[in-house]
């Protein structure tokens, strides 16, 4: 009878046990699924998600690559009209002649030429790199104009803009063999600058061009081909690097 | 170590995880305000991608919670929110990465 009374108990105990068991696992369905919805409980979720608000909130990620093979595709082109343009004596510009006799430069036709033809490129530039950044942005559905871009454009438009008001003095000064590799080193510390608010690729390119601006202007003279490598070829370069690291990926 | 030995520790260490972080729109606004000296609240708004008033309530649960602090100030004539980390903010996220990381190793 002890046992038999022993063993009811149990009995009931279990039936209990198995009721509180159930509830307990409705309760955890119903947890989990909330949880599921409000937080990411995984650590590596939880972690990507963090790293993902890093990015986004810090850098500029809708910078598109392509922006920049297009801004050197449209320097090449730009490049190629001013050379076959000037006639052989005016592709480089001859230093010794320049001491020589101080009025070698002359603001002619051909200067003229070559400005526009640089505003031109400038331009083109400019708009190929706004449209392809625009059109990445749109694709990731994300905002444009949000405070890492505002951040990376005011940072690059500070040496840039100091750089450009340099080349203007050096123009007025008569040193225009100077101007190509001021153009390349200000550009270049510009990148670097603006490097802290997006991808890094954007700081390996900024101290490409400034090797190649002091490379440029140690080497006077060769300002149309520096012009060329760094604007042109450099561009293509990083852009395509850049494309293939984060856009292409994305498109797959 | 047994199987039952390291999920007793893992799950010790998910015990000692933050619970002010266990919040999508928390962790959000903690790691943004990592990286940034201080973002404004509509910046805020449009990384996180959810309403005023869901915001509004995280952040001042955190601002209770002396993680965060809030700065106003007045650009022109509209109102200007900025938050930023503070120093106890910014330990406790640290820890609370700290415990993921070795949450994650455990699990390997």
């Amino acid at each position: 009878m002890y046992t038999g009374i022993l063993h009811n108990c149990f009995h009931e105990q279990q039936k209990n046990l198995k009721k509180v068991c159930h509830l307990n696992i409705i309760i955890l369905l119903c947890i989990s699924k909330y949880f599921y919805m409000e937080q990411n409980q995984e650590p590596i979720q939880q972690l990507n998600a963090i790293r993902n608000m890093m990015e986004r909130s810090s850098r500029f990620i809708s910078l598109s690559g392509l922006s920049g093979v297009a801004a050197g595709i449209i320097a090449l082109i730009g490049a190629g009209v001013a050379f076959f343009y000037l006639d052989f004596d005016q592709r480089y510009f001859d230093i010794d002649r320049y001491f020589m006799e101080r009025s070698y430069l002359k603001f002619d036709h051909s200067w003229l030429f070559i400005t526009l033809d640089a505003l031109i490129v400038l331009g083109l530039a400019l708009f190929s790199g706004i449209y392809f950044t625009t059109r990445k942005a749109r694709k990731k559905g994300l905002k444009i104009w949000d405070s890492a871009a505002r951040r990376m454009v005011i940072n690059m438009f500070i040496p840039l803009s100091a750089g450009g008001i340099f080349c203007l003095i050096l123009l007025y000064h008569h040193l225009v063999f100077l101007v190509a590799p001021a153009t390349l080193l200000f550009y270049g510390l510009a990148l670097v600058n603006a490097s802290k608010y997006t991808f890094h690729e954007v700081r390996v390119l900024g101290i490409s061009e400034i090797l190649l601006g002091l490379m440029a202007s140690w080497l006077v003279g060769y300002g149309l081909i520096f012009w060329t490598v760094g604007f042109g070829v450099l561009h293509i370069f990083y852009g395509m690097m850049m494309h293939y690291r984060y856009d292409a990926k994305h498109d797959e | 170590m047994t199987n039952n030995e390291q999920e007793g520790i893992v799950k010790e260490i998910i015990g000692k995880l933050n619970k002010q972080f266990e919040s999508r729109v928390r962790l959000g606004i903690m790691s943004v305000l990592m990286v940034n000296e201080s973002v404004d609240f509509v910046s805020l708004k449009d990384l996180l991608d959810i309403t005023d008033g869901n915001l509004a309530s995280h952040l001042s649960a955190l601002e209770k919670n002396k993680l965060i602090e809030v700065r106003k100030q007045f650009v022109g004539r509209k109102p200007n929110t900025r938050y930023r980390i503070t120093a106890s903010g910014r330990n406790a996220f640290r820890e609370h990465l700290d415990y993921l990381a070795e949450i994650i190793r455990l699990k390997r």
